[in-house]
């Protein structure tokens, strides 16, 4: 699980991505696009962007919700305190081998 | 050449044309009976001559799946220039219009993404 954080925040675009989305929760995969384009010059497809967010949110620091017929991205930072926590509180067993 | 008209693609046409004329502010410009649907366009009250927005009946089998996704994504069907995005989106969302992207500063550009109650997503747009 920890691995999977650490792979998900070592690329760039997903760092921008989450930076996005910690400034304004909720977002399509539109507006994220808009944003990467638009803020960042980062001109990916929207299938990039897609396979970008998939692996943030097996990494659990996103979480996609559907509401009616659309579907909203949301920061989850919880996995980012577990990997501090495992520094700052040595004491802590560490969960995976 | 210019654009003549453009379309989205309807749930329901009543529904369309109060949404589309009592919410966003459009006018009426053609309504042709056409067996169980209608030729039914409108235009933006301060340009009565033009470009037309065809309110084009979803009953074509394929139109499903195309709206589903491109709402799914939060994909804008069409775009419509207003003078301030933030007042229009303080407007419409006073008077109950559902949004999916609020209002973002992209530059020299300013849009947001508001539901059209006939499943579109529909993105407004204004230039500084």
């Amino acid at each position: 699980m920890a691995e999977d954080v650490f792979k998900a925040l070592a690329d760039p675009t997903r760092r921008r991505i989450l930076d996005e989305l910690a400034e304004r929760d909720g977002q399509t995969l539109f507006e994220i696009c808009t944003r990467l384009v638009t803020k960042h010059g980062l001109g990916l497809s929207r299938q990039a962007i897609s396979q970008h967010l998939a692996v943030l949110e097996s990494a659990g620091l996103v979480r996609s919700r559907r509401q009616g017929r659309y579907k909203f991205h949301d920061l989850n930072t919880a996995p980012l305190e577990h990997i501090v926590t495992r520094w700052l509180r040595p004491d802590s067993p560490e969960s995976t081998p | 050449m210019r654009i003549h008209l453009t379309s989205a693609f309807v749930d329901d046409q009543e529904k369309a044309l109060r949404f589309y004329t009592e919410v966003l502010g459009f006018v009426k410009k053609h309504d042709v009976p056409l067996g169980e649907d209608r030729w039914l366009t409108v235009v933006s009250a301060e340009e009565p001559d033009g470009t037309q927005l065809l309110l084009e009946p979803s009953r074509h089998p394929v139109v499903a799946a195309y709206k589903t996704g491109l709402a799914a994504d939060g994909i804008p069907a069409v775009s419509f220039a207003v003078d301030n995005v933030h007042a229009e989106f303080d407007r419409l969302r006073g008077l109950g219009v559902q949004f999916t992207q609020e209002p973002l500063e992209m530059g020299q550009v300013t849009t947001a993404v508001l539901d059209d109650t006939c499943g579109n997503l529909i993105q407004i747009v204004h230039s500084k």
